[in-house]
């Protein structure tokens, strides 16, 4: 696949995209004040009076959202910061009570890290990229403007005012949309491993600044870059780059030149526009935070942090290849987001200690179970299934009496459709519904004496060398015991009798 | 009014406690007559709004305990005035600014609540400079405050000081035994010494900012204001205290002050600043000086010399990192969610806060804000903000270097005695050099009070000043205990309003 | 360094605080003189001193993850949130409408 390149009227130009990722702290209560971060309340009713600025309130800040900062940090490999500090952002806005944002310039407290992207041919990457990450820094969320409930009024909304937000900074180190998508799936991984935000996109738990620039192939000068505020989708952003790119391509071309400035990507109209009311709020006027002292980290508090890291998307993806030994795309899929690896983790254990093996001698029959085999099952019940009925222990148990051949592959799904519709225990079932494979070789070889005996001349055939009728005997077999034997007995008893 | 009356108004906290401890009045007493006399005094101005109710309430919670033998707490059955720079539940709070007209809390600042705790009672919310920007109490939008003084021979309205010059003129004219302060920049000492009363500006940290309208919230620190040094030690261990509201609040135990004033000065050296020298300081003013090193010597105490070098460079320090803070701290004052809003016709929202600005900052409170802004800017930073946060550094280090050599430092409060209304506001520098005694302590963050030395040859008070190490209060209560036993400061204002 | 009526009129701007023409044409020396004033502080070699961070020893206190674990700095008391709202509207702080 060739590189992104945007074909304009003069020549080729690339494009140049770094990321700013807002991402809601996972906390109960705000950053600086005791109400609660709770998504979805009514207006104003998560507001304490530090949060509306009243005069003389004052802020304390958080430690688990300081923690959760330094925890996201570590997975990102970067530098932790022992000594940072709150600056004031200031400028003037109906969702900023205080009239400025606390937030740190300065002094942030997670400096240079760094992420990989994966290769994926088809989307144009070529092979794994690190992308590096500038900084990341604690500042506080803004509140919600309504501009449609009134004729002449916007309404303030405070409950978010306040809320902890880590800005993810990357280096201007994406050339595509797709490296872009890429790395916020791949940052939205890690957040949701950390547990540090929940990467919800649609609640703004997740939103980025995409700034992009463009130049001509093989120029190494950045050109004048654009951010585009609060991109609130993976779609989007690749959407906001596409659009801009193009934009500022036919901007220069035409002879004018890009103005470096806040726009707002339009989803609607596919298109940016000028941010009018941000324009002359450029100058922040930034200074250490009076109210706040520096913040100190000590050695057990970081050791904490670090103690309390998962397993990551990347180990974890590497021991799935290599000591699971599962292919490198199920390593993949299962590894993307927390809940599938979770899923699959206790599934994993359950069915190990139900069957007795250890985990890496069963992991791929679990894999191929979760990844296509349960999903499909379920599909294709629709509403019929309960999910809460997809336990892990009803799961193992079927798999566990595949394992041992109690049951074909068949049975399985049509054991696990019973169970997904009744909740019903897998063993019961495949008693009452009679769905359980003949082991017992008596029954099997009294089935083999008969087809043996009513197919002479085939018998015959077979031992002059025509190997293939091999199968049709082993379909007669099935048909006698209407299905439910075992494969592995009946090919066995068939070669001993056949010769 | 009743002769009682008119005695209790002359009883201090220590004596209004005791008393009514004791039984020797009620505070139900105390607290009318505290009322009777903030009402009479109307012509001071020193009160925006009065609450005789509040003081009546707490004194009858007061009286009650005694009834049962409960503890009536520090300041059980002390009537005091709260500067409205602290914000009071349900009772209109301003900063002294057009902006807070009307603004009604919903919350109790945290040292005003302990205050409540300890058996006060509130006479009423006092008057100040606008926002507490101010060393005259002229910049006030509800009218300048009158020192209860007069210049012998004169009948001009003399400056009570600021920015807590309500505080200071309703104690000198002892229409209340004590009142709060705040010091940013002198607030407290420069009004207690123009004044004739004692005030103490705390190490910053030992009293929660929480719920104090903020104006440089790295140098703020409420405080007490009375006429003696033992009701300041009383009223300050009721002020103080952790507070987890505040994260820059000292996380300590709050000592008993009170118990451990000793004006025995032996094993003592008090340091003498020569940078405090300063031309333009009074003779009278240098004099005080004089007899105040003498004062603790008699006490006991090692006079020393030292070195404050960077003395010069606190006070326009101060008028970068103050301003700079302020512009902040006083943005939140934008017509959206409390105060005044002016909404000129077809306005939008960024020309709504331009107007209610315009219209609710006085003008001292808009230079300062612009001040601020200017020296935050894109582009200025640097040369003035960090250069002012660096000489702070150094202004401290003369500190802590100065700590080697002696105990509690020695100064004068003022560079002059309190002036006339209207006779300083040419010029706003002229009126910030007021400060430039005070300032270098704010800086540091460092325990300072000012205690009435003597009169001048034109009847108005003088004060010295005390320094502490940080945490060291007790240090400059009893260096100041030592001064006012020798002083033996009796003047008075003659009673006119 | 003086500033001109025009970056005065800039920061002013900054500020959100009107200035008309004659509140302008005041400010300008006054803040001239404030400033050549503090000019001096340039006088002073601050190479190798660092800017004051806590003016008293004391580090930043961290408080723990609970929701209204203080009633002073507690959600849930909208009543008392817009208690002194110029407008308030539906249990909103409304505001001239705000094209963005
Ligand atoms: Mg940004
Ligand atoms: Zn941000």
């Amino acid at each position: 696949m060739e590189k992104y390149r945007i074909q304009g009227a003069t020549g080729e130009w690339e494009v140049v995209i770094g990321l700013e990722v807002h991402a809601q702290v996972t906390s109960n209560a705000k950053l600086f004040s005791g109400a609660s971060t709770a998504f979805g309340a009514e207006p104003n009713t998560q507001v304490s009076l530090v949060d509306a600025a009243m005069p003389g309130m004052l802020p304390v800040p958080n430690r688990e959202c300081i923690r959760q900062a330094v925890r996201t940090g570590m997975a990102i490999e970067a530098q932790i910061n022992k000594w940072s500090r709150f600056d004031r952002k200031n400028y003037f806005y109906a969702d900023l009570p205080q009239g400025y944002q606390i937030s740190q310039l300065y002094h942030p407290i997670v400096g240079e890290g760094q992420l990989v992207i994966e290769a994926d041919e088809k989307a144009g990457i070529p092979e794994d990229k690190i992308i590096g990450i500038e900084r990341i820094h604690v500042e506080q969320d803004a509140g919600k403007l309504m501009h449609d409930q009134h004729p002449t009024m916007s309404y303030v909304d405070l409950n978010r005012t306040g809320i902890a937000l880590m800005e993810i900074v990357s280096k201007p180190d994406m050339t595509s949309p797709a490296e872009a998508g890429a790395y916020v799936r791949k940052l939205r991984s890690i957040l949701r491993y950390v547990g540090s935000c929940d990467g919800n996109m649609e609640q703004g738990s997740m939103r980025a600044d995409v700034n992009v620039s463009v130049r001509k192939v093989g120029s190494s000068e950045l050109g004048t870059r654009t951010e585009t505020k609060n991109v609130n989708s993976v779609r989007f952003v690749m959407a906001v780059i596409e659009q801009e790119a193009r934009r500022q391509v036919d901007l220069i071309e035409d002879g004018g030149s890009v103005v470096q400035e806040t726009r707002l990507y339009d989803p609607d109209r596919n298109e940016t526009r000028s941010m009018r009311s941000k324009e002359d709020a450029h100058d922040y006027r930034y200074f250490p935070d009076p109210d706040l002292l520096p913040l100190e980290l000590e050695d057990s508090f970081i050791e904490e942090c670090r103690a309390s890291l998962p397993e990551l998307p990347d180990a974890k993806r590497q021991r799935y290849e290599n000591e699971l030994g599962l292919t490198p795309y199920n390593a993949r899929e299962l590894t993307a987001e927390v809940e599938t690896f979770g899923r699959f983790e206790t599934l994993l254990s359950a069915t190990a200690s139900q069957i007795g093996k250890p985990e890496a001698k069963v992991a791929t029959q679990v894999a191929n179970w979760a990844l296509s085999v349960a999903p499909g099952v379920m599909k294709s019940l629709g509403d019929e299934a309960d999910p809460a009925n997809a336990t892990a222990e009803a799961q193992a148990k079927i798999l566990a009496m595949q394992d041992k051949g109690e049951i074909s592959g068949g049975q399985a799904k049509e054991i696990y459709e019973h169970v997904l519709r009744t909740g019903g225990d897998p063993e019961a079932i495949a008693d009452e519904k009679g769905l359980k494979q003949v082991s017992d070789t008596g029954a099997i070889e009294e089935a083999i004496d008969g087809i043996i005996a009513a197919n002479g001349d085939k018998v015959e055939e077979y031992r002059g060398g025509k190997d293939k009728l091999f199968g049709f005997f082993v379909g007669q077999t099935m048909k006698a015991m209407q299905g439910k034997a075992n494969p592995a007995v009946v090919n066995q008893i068939l070669k001993d009798k056949l010769g | 009014m009743p002769e009682t009356a008119n005695e209790l108004t002359k009883l201090g906290v220590k004596e209004i406690r005791d008393g009514v401890a004791g039984g020797d009045f009620t505070a139900r007493e105390v607290a009318e007559s505290f009322n009777a006399a903030v009402a009479a005094a109307a012509e001071l101005n020193a009160f925006i709004v009065t609450t005789p109710d509040h003081a009546l309430a707490a004194a009858d919670a007061v009286d009650a305990k005694r009834a049962k033998g409960e503890d009536l707490g520090k300041m059980g059955g002390v009537p005091i005035g709260m500067k409205d720079l602290f914000a009071t539940h349900g009772v209109q709070t301003t900063a002294a600014s057009h902006i807070l007209e009307g603004f009604k809390p919903q919350y109790e600042s945290t040292v005003s609540q302990n205050l409540w705790d300890a058996g006060a009672g509130m006479l009423g919310k006092l008057n100040l400079d606008q926002f507490a920007m101010g060393s005259s109490n002229e910049t006030s939008y509800f009218g300048n405050v009158n020192s209860p003084w007069k210049k012998d021979g004169t009948n001009a309205a003399m400056s009570p000081g600021g920015s807590s010059g309500g505080s200071s003129s309703a104690v000198a004219a002892r229409i209340a035994p004590a009142a709060t302060g705040t010091d940013t920049g002198g607030s407290i000492r420069q009004p207690a010494a123009f004044t004739g009363i004692c005030g103490i500006k705390p190490t910053y940290g030992r009293c929660s900012r929480w719920g104090v309208v903020a104006f440089a919230s790295s140098l703020d620190q409420a405080g007490p204001m009375a006429r003696s040094v033992e009701d300041c030690a009383i009223m300050l261990e009721a002020m103080a205290g952790f507070d987890p509201k505040d994260a820059t609040s000292l996380q300590m135990d709050v000592p008993n002050w009170e118990a451990a004033l000793d004006a025995d000065l032996k094993g003592k050296k008090i340091g003498i600043p020569k940078e405090y020298r300063m031309d333009g300081t009074d003779q009278a003013i240098l004099d005080s000086w004089e007899q105040g090193k003498a004062w603790l010597r008699d006490a006991g105490a090692e006079i020393v010399d030292i070195s404050l070098p960077h003395t010069k460079y606190a006070l326009p320090a101060y008028y970068i990192i103050a301003p700079a803070e302020a512009s902040s701290n006083l943005a939140r004052y934008d017509g959206v969610r409390y105060g005044l809003r002016d909404l000129p016709d077809g306005a939008g929202l960024q020309d709504m806060y331009a107007a209610t600005r315009a219209a609710g900052f006085g003008d001292e409170v808009k230079r300062r804000v612009l001040i601020g802004t200017y020296v935050l800017s894109a582009g200025f930073y640097d040369a003035y903000y960090t250069q002012a946060q660096k000489i702070r550094t150094l202004v401290a280090q003369d500190f802590e270097n100065a700590w080697a050599e002696c105990d509690v430092i020695l100064a004068p409060t003022t560079p002059t005695a309190s002036f006339p209304l209207g006779s300083l506001n040419e010029d706003p520098l002229t009126m910030y050099l007021n400060d430039v005694f005070a300032v270098p302590a704010s800086l540091a963050g460092l325990p300072a009070m000012s205690v009435p030395a003597t009169i001048n040859e034109d009847g108005l008070p003088l004060g010295l000043q005390l320094v502490g190490k940080p945490f060291d209060e007790q240090g400059v209560l009893n260096a100041g205990l030592a001064i006012q036993q020798r002083a033996g400061f009796e003047a008075k204002p003659e009673k006119w309003w | 360094m003086s500033v001109t009526r025009e970056e005065v009129a800039k920061i002013a701007s900054l500020a959100r605080i009107r200035m008309e023409d004659a509140e302008l044409d005041r400010m300008v020396p006054e803040l001239n003189n404030i400033l050549d004033w503090v000019e001096q502080l340039g006088e002073v070699d601050t190479s190798g001193v660092e800017p004051m961070t806590a003016v008293i020893p004391n580090t930043l206190r961290l408080r723990d993850d609970v929701v209204d674990a203080i009633p002073e700095t507690s959600g849930g008391r909208r009543d008392d949130v817009l208690a002194n709202a110029p407008a308030a509207e539906h249990g909103f702080f409304g505001v001239p409408k705000v094209i963005e």
